[in-house]
């Protein structure tokens, strides 16, 4: 039983949130820097292997792409159904193997990013579809290579959708993010786990979501802020239409 | 410079598989404008997009600059492609790049460095005269504007064809002349060839030299416009100039009589009362300036006895008018006398 009355409460328990809201910045961060990483292509993959996409017969071979784009859409779907504390405790073999341990914060950022990646890749997916064909159509027209009309045309004109889809992403990351406490994750979770549940202390249960509630609010302020900045340029297409819709239930507040 | 012999297409399969292109062969010769009109369905833009390969064809070959395009790997038709240059309907510019960064994309993509980059597009954005707006994003430009960005972008890697595909079709009258004034002017200038394809017959009469008339996948009609214009029964050449329905009493004699080059000008119908004694009533007239000639089409009633109207059209005839009968007792000949002109 933890005693508020005890003189070093206070700064035991500054201790304790600062280690553990460190602990949760550095699993989000390289969490979602994989998620990013192997999402975004992963998302282009998706959409480019579809009937009629930019890569619907890699290496020439149409057979290919629809493999291809089923096995990928297999596995999006297998990550996003698998309930995350059983998908933690399913990969741990694949922890070990790449991290050396299954405990720990840094662990914790492998099934942090496995659980990310294809709500991302589906995001990037949405956003990329929202993208006008025919700018696509003007692309190749222009004599452009597939990868130049990636790189110049689909992710660009996808950004602001995508940065609303990434900031979704962030939000669930730090939700998962807690549940990996409880399994010697470390983090904020852990923080609540082990004061709030285990030791019955409501001060740090507070602490903990005060702590998390500014993080996801400013990490979704910051997203919705650049996305703005894109989606402004924007004309007044069904595009923009779909982004502001995405924009208000991205606000802060607004959900 | 453009030529597409047996050119045929067909979408979906089994019972709702529809032919779009259907055996379609046509000819562009270098620095022409050539419009292909028709109405929606007809497989315009199918026809178009064969043009530069974006739709490609399941049987017949597109010949751009002597080479069969049909026949060309990726690379080769990527390369093929910036020499042919695509406007279209809903411009398709990049909402996130400003005015001069969508023209630059075009040279981009070709790989042209940074500093003629600029340049060119520059220069480019002046021939279109949109020069103040080159930092402007496209939702702050007019329909119009952003269709002379279109051009610009097209024209921006000195393509030596310019594809457009209903390129006016979402512009007012007004802009649509103003467009098409730019076109014609770029036509002059560069000495580029086009193709384009439009629903509007008024983008023919104004720029095109040749035209095709394309119906449910087939060419109907095709040639060059001075040519049609004298030609008898060409329906192009009746949507050239709408006289619309005949208004006449029933029984009399109506003629359509065209004019052309050099027979524009000539007193036809005193001398017809004249001549002959005829009162004759016009029903309608039109004169248009089509590929750059004058040229008319004037709907007359002849009072006259049957012989008398004969004998009149026979003498018209034979001044080198094309008379053509629409009511009246010579009426059924309309269609069998293509070479009377």
């Amino acid at each position: 039983m933890i005693d508020p009355a005890n003189p070093d409460f206070w700064s035991d328990l500054f201790e304790v949130l600062l280690k553990g809201t460190g602990e949760t910045l550095y699993m989000v961060f390289f969490a979602l820097l994989a998620t990013v990483v192997v999402g975004l292509p992963l998302g282009i993959l998706l959409v480019g292997t579809e009937r009629g996409g930019l890569f619907e017969r890699p290496f020439g071979s149409r057979k290919l792409g629809i493999v291809l784009n089923r096995v990928l859409d297999f596995i999006v779907n297998l990550g996003r159904s698998v309930p995350f504390i059983i998908l933690m405790i399913a990969v741990i073999p694949f922890t070990r193997l790449i991290v050396g341990t299954f405990i720990g914060s840094t662990a914790a950022i492998v099934p942090l990013s496995l659980v990310a990646i294809p709500f991302f890749a589906r995001m990037v997916e949405i956003a990329l579809k929202e993208v006008d064909s025919g700018l696509t159509e003007a692309a190749k027209s222009l004599g452009a290579t597939r990868w130049q009309i990636v790189r110049k045309v689909l992710v660009p004109e996808a950004l602001p959708s995508m940065l609303l889809g990434l900031s979704t992403t962030i939000t669930s990351i730090i939700n998962f993010s807690a549940m990996v406490g409880t399994v010697a994750g470390g983090g904020l979770g852990d923080v609540a786990f082990r004061y709030g549940y285990q030791r019955y202390s409501t001060i740090h249960i507070v602490a903990v979501i005060i702590i998390i509630f500014i993080i996801v609010q400013s990490l979704a302020a910051i997203a919705a802020h650049f996305a703005r900045r894109f989606a402004r340029k924007s004309s007044d297409s069904a595009r923009t239409e779909a982004t502001n819709r995405l924009l208000l239930q991205a606000t802060p507040g607004a959900n | 410079m453009i030529s597409l012999q047996h050119v045929s297409k067909a979408f979906g399969s089994g019972a709702g598989r529809t032919l779009a292109l259907d055996d379609v062969s046509l000819e562009v010769a270098r620095g022409e404008i050539y419009g292909v009109v028709g109405q929606s369905g007809a497989g315009k833009s199918t026809l178009i997009r064969t043009a530069n390969l974006l739709e490609r064809p399941d049987s017949g070959t597109i010949t751009v600059d002597g080479r069969d395009l049909t026949t060309l790997g990726d690379n080769d038709l990527r390369v093929a492609r910036q020499g042919i240059g695509m406007i279209f309907q809903h411009f398709n510019l990049l909402s996130g790049r400003t005015v001069l960064s969508n023209v630059e994309l075009a040279l981009e993509f070709i790989g042209v460095e940074t500093k003629e980059r600029r340049r060119r597009a520059a220069e480019i954005l002046d021939l279109v005269g949109l020069t103040d707006k080159a930092s402007a994003y496209p939702a702050q430009l007019s329909g119009g504007q952003k269709q002379r960005v279109g051009i610009a972008r097209a024209l921006a890697g000195r393509p030596s064809i310019l594809l457009s595909d209903e390129a006016t079709s979402a512009l007012d009258p007004e802009t649509t002349r103003s467009i098409l004034e730019l076109l014609r002017r770029i036509n002059a200038e560069l000495g580029l060839t086009v193709l384009l394809i439009t629903h509007e017959m008024d983008v023919v009469k104004s720029i095109c030299d040749s035209a095709a008339l394309l119906e449910r996948g087939r060419i109907a009609e095709q040639g060059r416009l001075v040519e049609l214009i004298s030609t008898s029964g060409s329906r192009l050449a009746r949507d050239l100039f709408p006289l619309g329905a005949v208004t006449a009493h029933p029984g009399a004699t109506v003629i359509d009589i065209t004019f052309s080059g050099g027979s524009a000008d000539r007193p036809v119908i005193s001398q017809l009362a004249r001549d002959h004694g005829l009162d004759v009533s016009i029903l309608g007239a039109a004169i248009e300036t089509i590929a750059g000639n004058q040229a008319g089409r004037t709907r007359l009633e002849l009072p006259g006895t049957a012989e008398v109207n004969a004998r009149a059209i026979a003498d018209l005839r034979g001044q080198g008018l094309l008379v053509e009968v629409v009511s009246g007792p010579e009426a059924s000949d309309v269609a069998v006398d293509g070479d009377a002109a």
